[in-house]
């Protein structure tokens, strides 16, 4: 019997984890087995995130993230939750390859996980020019026309690294407003191999073996226009990764799980929430680790204020 | 057991007229998901060793071959028998989900 358990390994899970550990938890901590680390994994420079000047690369920062949590002693295991028990006092955490763990706390930081545009080909073209991850993929566009579909702040970054090997990229928006930070915004625009088209949506992906084109709606008049591609690159947000805690735990008519006020509290005691999987607004690394302090400093609060056994391991 | 490495210049004698079952791991540094995926490919390997033969191949230094097998995403994961290639999978993926779509090459 544990603790605590973390599930998840972004900056939310490990910034709880650190906390925790230190505060002499000895978490387990269930990173996931092809997900490990998170978003951040698929980022190249983190310019935000304070205590590094110079700026950061994303598998970089989470690679301290980890030693820093392991570093004071949790445990962690590179599979993925395929159960949960909250309904009783001890939770119980069904793994991949069939072993159980059982905690007396959850601190539940999955994050989200990319939105799909719904196209009948975008599966079908999954890997074959229709990507999540520039990072990965863009070595393969060199000297080719591409598109990016979105209006935040990982569509500009994608668009801007995109140009590194592409020649020409296209930035597709559904409107004429960015989500995009100014900072992001200002050097999509400075760069002179990206081009926005505003107020287009994506309806249709061609091409057999791969992508050769995409067929755009206008979002003003509704005319029709086709747009010659080798790769598109989708970046429109993200969904907070629920699946596992539905009819579990109350969520938010935005789709995130519902918490207490300020704090990480559930619907069921015992069980925290922290990062991306609570919050529809602001999804930044940052505010993801802190809402993981939050968490890791409510399990505390919660195992001390448990009868007996539990205080006694905690001490 | 660690993977072999295949190149440009090894990739027909290895692979292409090789009389086993190959899978091909197209990877390279920078892809983080490649990194994930490495260490399952490499225990379905070892168990799995008198069926599958699985070898990578890093798509920075060895572009001829990437190139010629039109490969736009990685990690990609080609399976060839016989020189030709019979199942792709993209994406990294948990192990029972990897173990699921190459079980006719397992089984």
């Amino acid at each position: 019997m544990r603790q605590l358990i973390i599930i998840g390994s972004g900056p939310a899970g490990y910034t709880a984890a650190i906390y925790a550990a230190r505060g002499g938890l000895e978490p387990l901590l269930i990173a996931s087995s092809v997900d490990a680390g998170g978003e951040l994994m698929k980022t190249t420079d983190v310019e935000n995130f304070p205590g590094f000047p110079e700026g950061i690369q994303g598998p970089d920062l989470m690679e301290n993230f980890r030693k820093q949590a392991e570093r004071f002693g949790t445990e962690i295991v590179m599979d993925d939750v395929t159960e949960l028990d909250l309904s009783g006092d001890i939770k119980k955490v069904t793994l991949g390859n069939g072993d159980t763990y059982e905690a007396r706390s959850i601190i539940y930081a999955t994050g989200s996980a990319y939105r799909k545009l719904g196209l009948e080909d975008e599966e079908r073209l999954a890997g074959y020019g229709v990507s999540w991850c520039a990072t990965c993929d863009g070595f393969f566009f060199r000297q080719k026309t591409i598109a990016v579909v979105g209006g935040g702040d990982s569509a500009m970054e994608e668009a801007t690294f995109l140009t590194k090997f592409a020649d020409k990229v296209y930035v597709i928006h559904r409107s004429d407003q960015l989500r995009a930070s100014k900072a992001m915004q200002d050097r999509a625009f400075s760069n002179p191999k990206i081009e926005f088209l505003f107020n287009k949506t994506v309806q249709h992906i061609y091409g057999d073996g791969q992508v050769t084109g995409v067929g755009l709606v206008d979002t003003v008049d509704g005319s029709e226009t086709t747009l010659d591609v080798s790769g598109l690159f989708v970046a429109i947000g993200s969904d907070p990764r629920t699946h596992l805690v539905h009819g579990k735990l109350d969520l938010t008519p935005e789709g995130t799980i519902a918490v207490e006020g300020r704090s990480s509290r559930t619907s069921v005691p015992g069980v925290f929430a922290a990062g991306d999987v609570v919050d529809p607004t602001y999804k930044q690394a940052i505010t993801a680790a802190g809402s993981g302090t939050v968490a890791a400093l409510d399990a505390e609060h919660y195992l001390s204020s448990l009868p007996a056994p539990a205080q006694a391991v905690t001490a | 057991m660690a993977a072999l490495d295949v190149t440009d210049a090894t990739f027909e004698a290895e692979v292409l007229n090789s009389d086993k079952t190959i899978l091909v791991d197209f990877w390279a540094e920078w892809c983080g998901p490649c990194r994930a995926v490495s260490p399952i490919l490499d225990q379905i390997a070892t168990e799995h060793a008198d069926k599958i033969t699985v070898v990578k191949l890093n798509v920075d230094d060895n572009p001829q071959t990437a190139m010629k097998y039109q490969i736009t995403s990685i990690p990609a994961m080609k399976v060839y028998q016989g020189g030709e290639v019979v199942k792709t999978v993209i994406g990294a993926k948990p192990k029972p989900a990897l173990e699921a779509d190459l079980a006719a090459f397992l089984a």
